[in-house]
């Protein structure tokens, strides 16, 4: 079976390209990017800025039950055709993580279907793989924590 | 309530870890899995337990022992350092979908 969501990543580049196609309307795939309040329900952040609007920024963030900020990424906005393209840069917040630029491009498949192409080009091609191996360390962490706490139930 | 288990939790441990390279020569019983450990037997059944649960282990009956053995499918799946970054996104998009299909029904 073809997967849903592709990822390529050449070696020695310092870009990535994430394409996936959607059982939706082009216009809806452009809304879950753009309306906050989707954005939020889908990305499971809080929206705390977005002004979507050439030279227009945004800023999301996440935190732990005790308001603690687990997560923050900001960006600016540099372009955005509706139904079209997005064009923006990504940072996250207190990482080291350099910031990354952002083409979205979205695409008319069928009055059903809809395609998003994400084109991300880093600083260098070690700045791109290590953002790649990110989730694959986030992954073990999750594990431990979500041991401790067991743990911690336990006690 | 039993964890839905994941390759992460398992490859997490050492002893995990250690139990996958040596069994990545070749196939063993519990008996001589645990042989090679200083932990006691029903600890390394435990990591044998979660080791099969996230299919990185097969189990398979010869005689009257269950010889353990590498799943590879499973473990070129972790090997693979993109997949789960593609998983990642693959899950954020499912969920972007589901947000926007009970969006439309609700227009």
């Amino acid at each position: 079976m073809e997967q849903k969501t592709k990822i390529t990543a050449e070696e020695g580049k310092q870009e990535i390209i994430i394409t996936r196609t959607f059982e939706l309307p082009l216009y809806l795939l452009f809304k879950a990017y753009t309306e906050p309040e989707l954005v939020e329900q889908w990305m499971g952040n809080k929206v705390l800025k977005m002004e979507n609007n050439v030279h227009g920024s945004y800023q999301f963030e996440t935190t732990d039950e005790h308001k603690n900020v687990l997560f923050r990424a900001n960006g600016c906005i540099h372009k955005v055709i509706e139904n079209q393209n997005i064009t923006r840069t990504f940072e996250m917040e207190n990482t080291g993580f350099p910031v990354q630029l952002e083409f979205l491009d979205f695409e008319f498949i069928s009055d059903n279907t809809s395609k998003l192409t994400i084109k991300i080009i880093f600083k260098s091609v070690a700045d791109r793989d290590n953002m790649l191996k990110l989730p694959f360390a986030k992954g073990i962490n999750m594990a431990h924590n979500k041991l401790e706490k067991l743990i911690n139930k336990l006690k | 309530m039993n964890l839905r288990r994941d390759v992460f939790q398992a490859i997490a441990d050492p002893t995990r870890r250690a139990i996958l390279l040596l069994l990545a020569a070749q196939s063993m019983t519990a008996g001589v899995i645990a042989s090679n450990f200083d932990t006691a037997r029903p600890t390394v059944s435990k990591h044998l337990q979660i080791l099969t649960e996230c299919e990185l282990l097969k189990q398979e009956q010869q005689g009257r022992e269950i010889y353990y053995h590498l799943n590879p499918e499973k473990m070129e799946e972790i090997a693979n350092f993109l997949e789960p970054f593609r998983k990642l996104w693959n899950d954020r998009f499912n969920k972007l979908e589901e947000v926007m299909k009970s969006y439309k029904s609700n227009e």
